[in-house]
């Protein structure tokens, strides 16, 4: 410990781009993100979420937690512990994948990269190595290593992003299908790339080790300069991911083994992602409850709303009638789409009152004083932002 | 043939729009274009390879959200996105930043001087009582204050309301503001000249007026009452150019089974009974139709495409004597890089907006004086912007498309017809002016397209190529607009409309016209109407 800095033990880590980082934070707007220093927003919010949608921007993701789980059982294992099949992922792919307490409550969501057939990385929003020791319970060859601080890893997400990489000397960058794989060597290293994001636009994310961090950040600015690259923070991170329809942490659910008040965890059916849940694979954390639930129904079910008017539906209630006297659900993430050009919001709703009228009873503010309105709103079945380009296979260059 | 209960001359963004909510109430349409492409002056076309130029209109602001939504342009592919800073250059090179960031733009004014940075808020704050007031009648229909008709009625008590909701004071205020001068206006909150200038540019933006001239003022409050996702005053560009609007609209017009026919330019409206029944294209093809709707500009409407015997008496002198006078030009560069300004840090943000050589007062006043006299100034003012700073879609990578405004250029030269050299010449002026706050300007040049009134009349078809189809003075606004009586719509010959910017609310890439014109001829064919409210009534 640094005994000349009292406040050593307070302080955020710092991670490998933040000189980088730092330079480019003209507002100096940080905030946290599992210990780290992690930027809110570096010049404006909204230029940033433009810059995903319009260009391509980079967002930090080294204080994501990353695990690697190898041996002769690292397959079994952790096709026990998350819901979706993992023994169809071909190698060097990745799958969005989630894992729930023995109760079906979803504890998180990550991905799974598949980089041997006994190799797997995990990553996740939250630390869970205690979890993950729990599920190594029965399997004689399984190793997990705690690898966030040993990779360092970038976002870059936008259309204009295949363009950068493959003018940064990624040859063949462009064949990779979304949630491929592939590998570049890189001043005597690999650098690895991952066709993924949490935009739900066109994007990739890299994978180098922390001693390489600001060579590739140079490398990928320099690349990117002509093309409009951007760091971006959480704030834009959140719109984006809104508009892709994708759930976030303490917004959407609450991580099961944080939570005190009975089922106010939720189910994956309830977060609409039942599609993520395979029954037909061997037994899994979470299992039984999961059958039972999925035959009952969920609850309450996570759904998009598109809302009249223009004003947020932040916190609002959901009602069945314009009365409001029927309360049916409340919005869990709400803004106006400037893409789509649409107010937009994720809802938890009872789902036996989907079918009926939906009223969001939307507070807003006129110069401190507070107004309220009740709006239609609309259930949408798909993403409200889902541009073709995020899929196509090459990618065209913006 | 083909029988259609519509035919919608010209296919430029508010005749598309007309077209598209007509096409969505069930109507068979057909928009015929004189060009072999549509848009009109929302356009965006490859004019040198590689560089795709928004030849007319560059920047949008006032195009409805509203609008937007409901025809699902964003499935279409229209992107806006709002750009970031503008420096503005003094006569002497000194520049003033317009910072993103409050904070940083009041210490910028500040810097120039610490009255106007306080004067600055009740600057805006006025504004925008007065911008929020303003929109609320733009998606509606202007009320008739002559006539007894419920429905005019019900829309002057609307506006009343709007207008009470102000205060005394505020009215006072309001009315003196429509007849004001730019620059007077700017007097009563500011004493720097540089910090006036740059405020009253907007004042004169394609309009034949100074900044001295009684109803400038308004101009600039039409400049600053749209929006970007609901920030006021904010501008935005359209992701591939200002074309990608026209090809939205035109997009949704299609998904509702409208059609468009371009190289179909309309020799003639049919009349027939004093009713209108159809048009003659130029290649002798007749297309009949229940109504005819022009979104030409109310002078070419009535004085090169109709009959002067089929209109009732008076219209045609109306028509051209409407106030419609070309006083702008636009300089197109193809640019090898980005331009550096003296003067400008070479911030990431700052850099990549726009540019507004204001100069002072006097010297887009004395810009003024030239055009009334005929020529072309040598020392304009120029609004900029390089769309391909901040629109990965518009140029190569590494190369820049600069859209040059220019204010003014006369449609009639005091010396004669205008030429191909006078036209570079006025093209030289513009480049040289550039050259001085960024000296090296004219090396970076790759491909010039020059455009005065000529240009733009001969192209696209407004009349003396006036941006705003019709002057938006106060005699020519609400329901004055485009002529006393006729304010909604409606044309004086039976079953012919008009959606273009000659109507309320008048110029702009706003899409509201052609949806006002289709509200009320879906009114008189008694279809259910399929034109949104406004979502700005509970600002």
């Amino acid at each position: 410990m640094n005994m000349n800095d009292p406040y050593a033990g307070e302080r955020l880590k710092e991670s490998p781009f933040h000189p980088r980082e730092d330079a480019l934070n003209i507002r100096n707007a940080w905030g946290a993100w599992n210990g780290y220093k992690f930027a809110e927003y570096y010049y404006d919010a909204e230029y940033e979420y433009f810059c995903v949608r319009n260009t391509c921007a980079t967002y930090n993701i080294c204080p994501m937690q990353k695990y690697h789980i190898s041996g002769r059982d690292a397959e079994a294992m952790l096709n026990r512990m998350v819901t979706r099949d993992i023994v169809k992922q071909p190698l060097n792919r990745v799958a969005y994948v989630l894992w729930c307490t023995d109760e079906g409550r979803m504890i998180d969501d990550g991905t799974i990269f598949k980089l041997a057939s006994d190799k797997f990385m995990l990553t996740c929003g939250s630390p869970c190595s205690a979890w993950l020791e729990k599920s190594v319970f029965g399997f004689d060859d399984v190793t997990v290593t705690d690898v966030s601080d040993e990779i360092a890893a970038l976002s870059l997400q936008g259309p204009t992003s295949c363009a950068v990489l493959k003018k940064m000397g990624l040859d063949g960058i462009e064949t990779a299908k979304a949630f491929d794989i592939m590998r570049f060597p890189f001043h005597g290293d690999t650098l690895m790339v991952s066709r993924t994001g949490f935009t739900g636009d066109l994007g990739y994310e890299l994978w180098i080790a922390p001693e390489l961090a600001l060579d590739l950040w140079d490398e990928l600015y320099a690349a990117g300069s002509d093309y409009g690259i951007q760091p971006y923070g959480e704030a834009a991170t959140n719109m984006a991911r809104l508009e892709a329809a994708f759930i976030m942490p303490g917004m959407e659910f609450n991580e099961a083994l944080k939570t005190i008040h009975f089922e106010h965890d939720q189910t994956p059916f309830e977060l609409s992602l039942g599609w993520l849940v395979d029954f037909s694979k061997p037994h899994f954390s979470g299992r039984n409850a999961l059958l039972k639930e999925k035959k009952r129904g969920p609850i309450y079910t996570l759904t998009k709303l598109d809302i009249e008017g223009n004003k947020p539906a932040e916190g609002s209630y959901i009602y069945g009638n314009t009365r409001c006297t029927r309360e049916i659900g409340y919005v869990t993430s709400a803004m106006w789409s400037p893409a789509v050009k649409a107010n937009i919001a994720l809802a938890m709703i009872r789902t036996e009152c989907l079918q009926g009228d939906l009223w969001a009873e939307i507070y807003y503010e006129k110069e401190l004083r507070q107004y309220h309105k009740v709006a239609r709103c609309t259930v949408r079945k798909k993403p409200f932002w889902a541009p073709a380009r995020a899929r196509a296979t090459p990618p065209p260059d913006f | 043939m083909k029988d259609y209960d519509a035919i919608i001359i010209g296919a430029g963004h508010n005749g598309l729009t007309n077209a598209a909510y007509l096409a969505k109430a069930g109507l068979r349409v057909v928009v015929v274009e004189k060009n072999d492409y549509i848009g009109g002056a929302a356009v965006s076309r490859e004019m040198h390879q590689g560089w795709i130029y928004s030849s007319c209109s560059y920047v949008c602001s006032m195009m409805r959200q509203v609008l937007h939504r409901d025809l699902d342009l964003s499935r279409h592919g229209l992107l806006l996105v709002p750009y970031l800073g503008t420096v503005n250059f003094g006569d002497d090179g000194e520049t003033l930043l317009a910072y993103h960031d409050e904070e940083a733009a009041h210490l910028e004014l500040k810097r120039h001087s610490p009255h106007d940075a306080d004067a600055m808020h009740r600057f805006q704050t006025d504004l925008a009582r007065y911008a929020q007031l303003i929109r609320k009648t733009l998606l509606r229909t202007p009320p008739d204050p002559t006539t007894f008709r419920p429905r005019d009625i019900r829309e002057l008590l609307f506006l009343a309301k709007q207008f009470w909701a102000l205060g005394e004071h505020e009215i006072y205020e309001y009315v003196r503001f429509f007849t004001m001068s730019a620059a007077e206006y700017l007097d009563d909150y500011f004493e720097n000249d540089m910090i006036k200038a740059a405020m009253a540019s907007p004042g004169i933006i394609g309009t034949a007026l100074g900044v001295y001239s009684p109803g400038s003022a308004y101009i600039l409050l039409h400049h600053v009452m749209g929006d970007v996702d609901g920030s006021i005053g904010a501008w935005g560009l359209a992701r591939g150019g200002m074309g990608a609007i026209s090809n939205a609209i035109a997009g949704a017009l299609r998904q509702h089974g409208g059609e468009i026919r371009t190289h179909a330019g309309v020799q003639k409206v049919l009349v027939e009974h004093r009713k209108a029944v159809g048009v003659v294209l130029e290649n002798g093809d007749e297309i009949r139709a229940r109504i005819v709707v022009s979104n030409l500009d109310a002078k070419r409407t009535f004085t090169k495409i109709m009959d002067r015997a089929d209109l009732p008496p008076g219209i045609y002198e109306k028509a051209k004597n409407f106030k419609i006078r070309g006083s702008s030009g636009k300089v197109n560069i193809a640019l090898s890089g980005l331009p550096k300004f003296t003067g400008v840090p070479d911030n990431r943000y700052i850099n990549r907006g726009g540019q507004g050589f204001t100069g002072s007062l006097e010297t887009m006043e004395r810009a003024y004086d030239c055009w009334k006299h005929g020529r072309w100034s040598d020392d304009p003012f120029v609004e900029s912007v390089i769309p391909s700073a901040w629109d990965p879609t518009v140029a190569p990578p590494g190369k820049h498309w600069m859209s040059n405004f220019v204010q003014y250029c006369p449609s009639k030269l005091a010396d004669g017809p205008w030429t191909p050299e006078k036209r570079d010449q006025f093209g030289q002026a513009v480049i040289d002016k550039i050259e001085r706050y960024s000296p090296g300007f004219k090396d970076l040049i790759v491909h010039m397209e020059v455009r005065t009134p000529h240009e733009i009349e001969a192209e696209i078809g407004l009349t003396e190529g006036n941006i705003f189809q019709g002057e938006l003075t106060i005699d020519q606004l609400l329901f004055n607009r485009p002529f006393p009586g006729y304010a909604q719509y409606r044309m004086p010959v039976r079953n012919l409309y008009m959606c273009g910017s000659s109507t309320h609310p008048g110029g702009g890439v706003s899409a509201i016209c052609g949806a006002n014109a289709a509200r009320e001829i879906l009114m008189d064919l008694k279809r259910p109407n399929t034109v949104p409210e406004d979502d700005c009534l509970d600002e």
